[in-house]
């Protein structure tokens, strides 16, 4: 099956997901308009990716299933929050990271953050899927499966044009 | 007025309102003072104590929600106070105790001697902010501001005496994590 924003919205809420936080990407446009416009969860935007992650994890403590969509050039303002609050508290999230600069491909200020995206996620040992047209629903079911596991952050890494 | 003085004097006006502490000193001295399981310890991620508790405060709108900063923390994530003040959580309680330094790393300034932070989170959008410089004044204010509908901001003014030989908080942060959300 082909998903779009709407669709792709729907797998997540069918998984439990209930709260979103997060900051735009151009990639993930579509995401948060649906996200803006669903009476049935909450979006909280942020003005700062680890900002989002503070508040995915003030919602998980009082009991919701959080997400929090960035950009990659975000990860690198979340290491500290994912590092010194969630992996020690161990208080999970999905992050859907939409990954500007892959394989080279981008404007330059994407280039480098793209290139070591995966790079930055291993050393700092958040576990991460790369979603693909063919994989989503695998994807979605194997990172939730990881993620309430271990009780931490997993990505789940977003290229242009994977949600149709 | 001592930060240790200003917070064991919130703590006693409170019952069972959720605190989410900034790091450093913040939770050392509230956990010394009342190791409450409401209270919760952020001892990294600097800055974020306030979007933890907004966090809170919009999944739980039946419980209020307590958050006591610090001003180097505050200014570290300001953003945060706009997200507060635009979304508006009528159950959130932000005190920050202000001793205008990064006590806990040595005493270096930071800009609050010149920047009020009570008038950045009222251009935020908080519906009440108060300022506090002595422990009675914090008290009636503490009491009075628990009643009305926030977001309330209250800026504590406190010096930068602290016990030398203060413990660190002796929990795990994942028990920490577990006890605090066994009372939400
Ligand atoms: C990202 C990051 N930078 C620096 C530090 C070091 N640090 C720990 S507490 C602190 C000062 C906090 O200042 P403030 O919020 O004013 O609280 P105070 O110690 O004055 O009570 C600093 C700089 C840190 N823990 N994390
Ligand atoms: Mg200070």
């Amino acid at each position: 099956m082909i998903y779009n924003a709407s669709s792709f919205i729907y797998l997540l809420k069918q998984q439990g997901i209930n709260f979103f936080s997060g900051v735009p990407c151009s990639i993930l446009t579509g995401i948060i308009r649906e996200l803006i416009d669903d009476d049935s969860v909450t979006y909280v935007s942020s003005t700062r990716e680890d900002e989002a992650v503070g508040i995915a994890s003030g919602a998980y403590m009082a009991g919701k299933s959080p997400v929090v969509l960035m950009q990659n050039s975000g990860l690198g303002n979340s290491l500290n929050v994912l590092t010194s609050l969630s992996l020690i508290y161990k208080i999970p999230c999905l992050m859907l990271v939409s990954w500007r600069g892959y394989k080279g491909k981008d404007a330059p200020e994407h280039l480098i953050a793209g290139d070591i995206s995966e790079k930055i996620l291993r050393v700092a040992g958040i576990p991460f899927f790369v979603l693909e047209k063919e994989n989503i629903e695998n994807v979605i079911m194997s990172a939730m499966k990881l993620m309430k596991e271990k009780s931490i952050p997993v990505v789940i890494l977003i290229k242009n044009g994977v949600l149709g | 007025m001592k930060r240790a003085e200003a917070i064991k004097t919130v703590l006693t006006v409170l019952s069972d309102e959720l605190v989410v502490h900034a790091n450093g000193l913040i939770c050392r001295e509230s956990f010394v003072i009342n190791d409450r399981p409401q209270n919760f310890y952020m001892i990294g991620s600097m800055g974020l104590a306030a979007s933890i508790g907004l966090g809170i405060a919009v999944s739980k709108p039946e419980r209020k929600i307590v958050v006591f900063d610090g001003d180097g923390n505050v200014l570290m994530n300001m953003g945060t106070l706009a997200q507060i003040g635009t979304l508006c959580p009528e159950n959130f309680y932000h005190f920050v105790f202000d001793n205008e330094v990064y006590g806990s790393t040595g005493n270096q300034p930071t800009l609050t001697n010149v920047i009020e932070l009570e008038k950045v989170a009222r251009a935020s959008g908080y519906i009440k902010t108060y300022r506090a410089i002595n422990s009675g004044e914090l008290r009636v204010i503490a009491e009075e501001c628990l009643k009305i509908k926030g977001p309330v901001f209250i800026l504590v003014k406190v010096n930068t005496e602290y016990d030398k030989k203060i413990e660190r908080v002796s929990h795990a942060p994942e028990e920490i994590k577990k006890r605090f959300m066994a009372v939400i």
